[in-house]
């Protein structure tokens, strides 16, 4: 269709050439058809605007190929903040008063927290670690850690956690992660700390 | 009850030569009785003279002569039983000691030795009757300066002390301790202090009844466990199987043959017993119902332990029988009250337990009475903790922070005089040995 509309000027020249010539004659050189600079324009103009067409067709591409790359890292980082979430609910530390191993309300809550993520990832294992401050007899603070470690660990089972996934043991007033004797250090000692043991390369978070 | 070298009637003499020294004050040029400290000892009428005799030490002479000397003078006062006498020169004339002389001293006793080629030649000289007493040869092992070299002549002090007052002393004992979580042990006067074990976390050392082994608590991987080390070969073994779990406080029977230790997993913290030699099955002795049952220690006959528990809803101390039964409150206490009393520790004597006590927020040492429940408070500056006697029974190594930082000191019971034993700081859980003298 393109040729035919390039070729029609020059058709029109031939056919009008041919019958001026009616009587035959010595027969003339057909004159040599002359560029149409107003079509080329067009075609140059046609071609440019198919041109940016592309362009714009691979920009548009490359930005949705962009942006499921960012959809994909987004969610990979969601992915892994939820992990890290679903295992930092899994150690997140819990505190006691003093001279107490009753739960607080506070410990409780953090202690529901780990429940469902314990239960999206069976092959967990955990060791909890029962701390007190530095008063009181360092010796009576050892079996008050360990008293600690399992109250948190009876909570734990109560809520439908295999007790043999769990296991328990203190360090007294041996390892506190505050120093000073004031009530500000010893708060931060007065606690329960869970460690992973196993099964802690790809946790999970749980299902919602 | 060794007989004593000086029988009672001794007493009224030594009596009547302080009498006279006292009377020879106010004449000028007298003997200066009451000068003090040339040497850092004192020159004491300070106590009851008629039980506290004043004892010379002459210079020991020789190569090595000056340490024994300190070490026989410096035993003699910390025993606390009797007075180490300053008399400087001119106590030996040609013909033997200066008796008047040593008795314008107040002196009761004058100690003569002499360093021999296999150890000491000690002749003890009673002032009043003015002749030697007794005479005796101690060996010494060699090298001089060495820990049992020091041990041996504290063993001469102890003997020493035995002659002149019927008991012996305790300077050749040492004290086991915890610092920078491992088991240290010093002499009883503060030398020779070292590790006996690895780094690691080791807490609560005891000794056996001979004085050859510890037991102590460690860290494990898993939870706690008892250690028995023996001091003399070095080896190490644990005492019960279990990887985890809570095994805390142990202590040796009086007989050596059983361990009582405090055990807990998940249902509170109870005292158990194992055999201390070989393997067996431990048996329980507190049934605790969920609460904490820590720190035994044995009455010298072996058949009632006391120890720290928190049935009441707070820790204070019971004594039950051996077997488990017949646990009772022995601190007595109003409902209500937010007290905190732990850490007993019994007498050699039997007679009293020494036990920690929260005062206005502090720890204080105190001692209760078995016989009439009477209750005394031994420390006031600072706060005190970890009492255990001396096998002597009048002294104890306690725990004080009164300096700024955890240090050791002892105690006499009888006269208050309390000496710092450890210069280390974050130094607790101290345990007295028994006498060493005989074990090597």
């Amino acid at each position: 269709m393109n040729r035919l509309s390039r070729l029609a000027p020059a058709i029109l020249l031939g056919a009008i050439a041919l019958t001026t010539t009616a009587c035959p004659r010595r027969p003339e050189t057909t004159p040599t058809p002359t560029v149409n600079e107003d079509s080329l324009a067009r075609e140059r103009a046609r071609q440019d605007s198919i041109a940016a067409a592309e362009r714009r067709r691979a920009d548009s591409v490359a930005a949705l190929a962009r942006a499921r790359q960012d959809s994909i890292a987004a969610a990979e980082r969601a992915r892994m903040e939820a992990m890290t979430g679903a295992r930092n609910a899994v150690t997140a530390a819990i505190y006691f008063d003093y001279d107490q191993s009753e739960l607080t309300e506070q410990s409780r809550s953090t202690l529901d927290a780990k429940v469902p993520v314990l239960n999206a990832n069976p092959n967990v294992r955990l060791m909890i670690a029962g701390h007190t401050d530095s008063r009181g007899s360092d010796e009576y603070n050892l079996a008050l850690g360990q008293r600690r470690a399992a109250a948190a660990k009876r909570y734990l089972v109560q809520r439908g956690i295999a007790a043999d996934r769990i296991e328990v043991r203190s360090f007294g007033e041996e390892r506190p992660v505050a120093s000073g004797e004031d009530e500000s250090a010893w708060s931060q000692n007065r606690r329960d700390e869970f460690e992973i043991t196993a099964g802690g390369d790809n946790i999970v978070p749980a299902q919602q | 009850m060794p007989h004593s070298l000086f029988p009672r009637p001794l007493a009224l003499r030594t009596a009547g030569a302080l009498a006279l020294a006292g009377a020879l004050l106010s004449v000028p040029g007298a003997l200066r009785a009451q000068d003090t400290t040339r040497q850092g000892v004192r020159i004491g009428l300070t106590y009851d003279p008629g039980s506290r005799p004043g004892i010379v030490v002459l210079a020991v002479p020789g190569l090595g002569g000056d340490s024994v000397t300190a070490i026989l003078r410096r035993d003699l006062d910390y025993g606390d039983r009797v007075t180490v006498v300053d008399a400087g020169d001119g106590l030996t004339t040609g013909s033997g000691l200066n008796y008047p002389l040593l008795a314008r001293l107040s002196a009761a006793a004058a100690v003569q030795a002499t360093l021999t080629a296999t150890g000491l030649h000690v002749a003890v000289h009673d002032v009043a009757q003015k002749r030697v007493a007794s005479v005796r040869d101690f060996t010494l092992p060699s090298p001089a300066l060495s820990p049992e070299w020091r041990l041996a002549v504290h063993a001469v002090s102890d003997e020493l002390e035995r002659m002149f007052t019927g008991t012996k002393g305790v300077a050749a004992t040492r004290i086991a301790y915890v610092q920078a979580g491992q088991v240290w042990v010093i002499d009883s006067d503060g030398a020779n202090a070292r590790a006996v074990t690895e780094r690691g976390s080791s807490l609560s050392p005891a000794w056996s009844r001979d004085g050859r082994r510890i037991a102590y608590s460690a860290f494990g991987d898993r939870g706690t466990q008892i250690v028995l080390r023996d001091l003399t070969t070095g080896s190490a073994r644990w005492l019960v199987a279990t990887a985890g779990g809570l095994n805390i406080t142990p202590v040796f029977s009086p007989d050596g043959g059983t361990i009582v230790y405090a055990h807990g997993e998940e249902e509170g913290t109870d005292l158990f017993a194992a055999p201390a030699l070989g393997t067996g099955a431990a048996r329980r002795l507190t049934v605790g119902r969920g609460t904490d049952n820590v720190s035994p220690s044995f009455s010298p006959d072996g058949r009632r332990i006391a120890f720290t528990s928190g049935r009441s809803g707070h820790p204070e101390v019971y004594i039950m029988d051996v077997d488990g039964t017949n646990a009772e409150l022995l601190t007595p206490f109003n409902f209500g009250d937010q007290s905190y009393r732990s850490n007993p520790d019994w007498s050699p004597d039997g007679r009293t337990i020494a036990f920690q006590s929260q005062i206005a927020g502090r720890f204080q040492v105190m001692t209760i009475n078995l016989r009439d429940r009477s209750i005394r408070q031994l420390t006031s500056e600072g706060s005190n903790e970890d009492p255990a006697w001396a096998p002597d029974g009048r002294h104890l190594v306690f725990t004080s922070n009164r300096s700024g930082t955890k240090q050791l000191y002892v105690l006499d019971v009888e006269s208050g005089r309390t000496r710092q034993l450890t210069r280390a700081g974050g130094v607790r859980l101290a345990a007295w040995s028994p006498s060493l003298s005989v074990a090597r």
